[in-house]
């Protein structure tokens, strides 16, 4: 219980963190770095160094689809989104919900027969999509760890680490039959 | 009277026999238009092979969720994807992991191709209608379960499973049952919450929802990509339609699914044959016993005779 008490803290402590930056206006150039911890479960939150990627990345447009006001750079989905005023926040979880499959989510979008972005990603899907898809094209880090190092939990999450099986199981194992 | 023998009651029940057939032939074509198609506000995953970066999240979640024994490695081991079993094959879902992750190397492609396989809970499954204790249930949600307090253990549902899922667990020598993906119902899907792999994945290569919906979703994501896809949506139609569907930029006989299957539930073909075994098995015991007494009967009647 104390572990999840401490978790909630420190997810209300970070929501406090990046409010002020959700908050901001987001003329020009945007914020230097984000945390985006929202999801932290098994994995420390990941410092996304924003200006970096804004030198990197060829428009907003590429991260940000319409949301910065920039026409999108792909001509899909500049059949409907023009180019005109930012929206009123442009994060990525104003719009990617963090319960994608929840009840309610799914309701939401069931009675709302004219949306059409129905299969629109989750938060972490995302992030992930965005992030990998790139850095995967670009040349950038693609291991899980190189974004967010994987915590305590994470490592039990996962076997891994000093929760890793005893090699002899599985050897053991493979002669038994 | 004309005395009963052998040949002569063969002959009777042959011509039962067909009567029997015939009226379940009728019976057949009657419902042969009809298939059930599967409960109509089901769950379902819809499954987008291009997002799958092999990370085994899924593999891992599912192991935590089901509390299922401590893998012989760790989940973060790329190196299971290297194990061959017999035949060359590659992992398949046992009685320690009800869901495993395959790495197919498809030439021309660039990166390797990652594909999930777990219970596609089958609109008619085919383990349920093999099962002789009925121990499968599909689930109004969607989700294949089974009663493992009931299962005997014969692994009919093995052989039966068009995608070989049900895995046994040999590990047991005194209750081996059968073991497999039963969509996190008990825990999650009957609550209205998505399976433990699909919450989990950080690529969201699956997409949890009404199983109507994501046919929608499937085809709209073809349309609007239509190069970046095969035109088909895996699960659709095979067997009479699955909860679970994929996606694929690879053509699905090429990364280990069988395109061969059919679009008729397994049920359509043995329904005719399995029809009549009730039918044998109450009226056949009935009618030989009857015979056999009355044959005994006459002898027994001769024998006092003869004694008097």
């Amino acid at each position: 219980m104390g572990g999840r008490k401490k978790t909630l803290l420190g997810m209300a402590a970070l929501m406090l963190l990046t409010a002020p930056l959700a908050a901001q206006s987001w003329a020009a150039e945007g914020p230097g770095t984000v945390e985006l911890g929202s999801l932290a479960n098994y994995y420390s939150p990941v410092t996304f160094d924003h200006a970096m990627h804004t030198g990197v990345a060829a428009s907003c447009a590429d991260c940000h689809h319409h949301t910065t006001g920039l026409a999108p750079t792909n001509p899909s989905c500049a059949r409907c989104h023009k180019a005109g005023e930012q929206t009123s926040s442009v994060a990525c979880k104003s719009c990617h919900s963090d319960q994608r499959f929840s009840a309610e989510n799914l309701a939401k979008i069931e009675g709302n027969p004219q949306l059409y972005h129905k299969g629109k990603p989750g938060l972490k899907g995302a992030y992930h999509q965005k992030c990998l898809g790139c850095h995967t094209t670009m040349g950038g880090p693609t291991g899980c760890q190189d974004c967010h190092t994987r915590n305590d939990k994470g490592d039990a999450f996962f076997n891994s680490g000093k929760y890793a099986p005893a090699p002899s199981a599985s050897a053991g194992h493979e002669g038994g039959h | 009277m004309k005395k009963l023998n052998r040949r002569s009651f063969l002959k009777g029940g042959l011509a039962g026999g067909a009567a029997i057939a015939a009226v379940g032939t009728s019976k057949q074509a009657a419902a042969g238009t009809h298939n059930f198609g599967g409960y109509p506000d089901s769950m379902g995953v819809l499954v987008d092979l291009t997002k799958c970066v092999g990370c085994r999240t899924c593999e891992a979640a599912c192991n935590k969720e089901q509390g299922l024994p401590v893998p012989d490695k760790p989940f973060d081991d790329p190196s299971v994807f290297e194990e061959k079993r017999e035949g060359g094959l590659p992992r398949r879902t046992s009685e320690k992991a009800y869901t495993v992750v395959q790495k197919y190397d498809v030439p021309g492609r660039e990166h390797p191709l990652f594909r999930k396989v777990q219970c596609n809970h089958c609109n008619e499954p085919a383990c349920l209608t093999s099962c002789f204790v009925n121990a499968y249930k599909k689930t109004p949600e969607g989700a294949v379960i089974y009663d493992k307090t009931v299962c005997v253990g014969c692994r009919t549902c093995m052989v039966a499973c068009p995608f070989y899922i049900p895995a046994y667990s040999y590990s047991s020598p005194t209750n081996p049952v059968i073991k497999k993906c039963i969509m996190c119902y008990d825990t999650r899907l009957k609550f209205g919450r998505p399976p433990a792999c699909v919450e989990a994945c950080p690529q969201e290569v699956m997409t949890f929802g009404k199983r109507k919906d994501l046919l929608k979703l499937a085809h709209q994501r073809i349309s609007e990509k239509p190069d970046a896809y095969i035109d088909h949506v895996y699960g659709e139609t095979e067997v009479g339609g699955t909860a679970w569907m994929y996606l694929s930029d690879v053509p699905f006989e090429k990364i280990g699914y069988d395109t061969h299957l059919g679009k008729e539930p397994i049920i359509s073909y043995v329904k005719e044959f399995l029809g009549m075994v009730p039918m044998v098995l109450t009226i056949w015991p009935a009618l030989f016993t009857g015979f056999h007494l009355l044959s005994n009967r006459k002898d027994a009647l001769k024998n006092e005779d003869n004694k008097s």
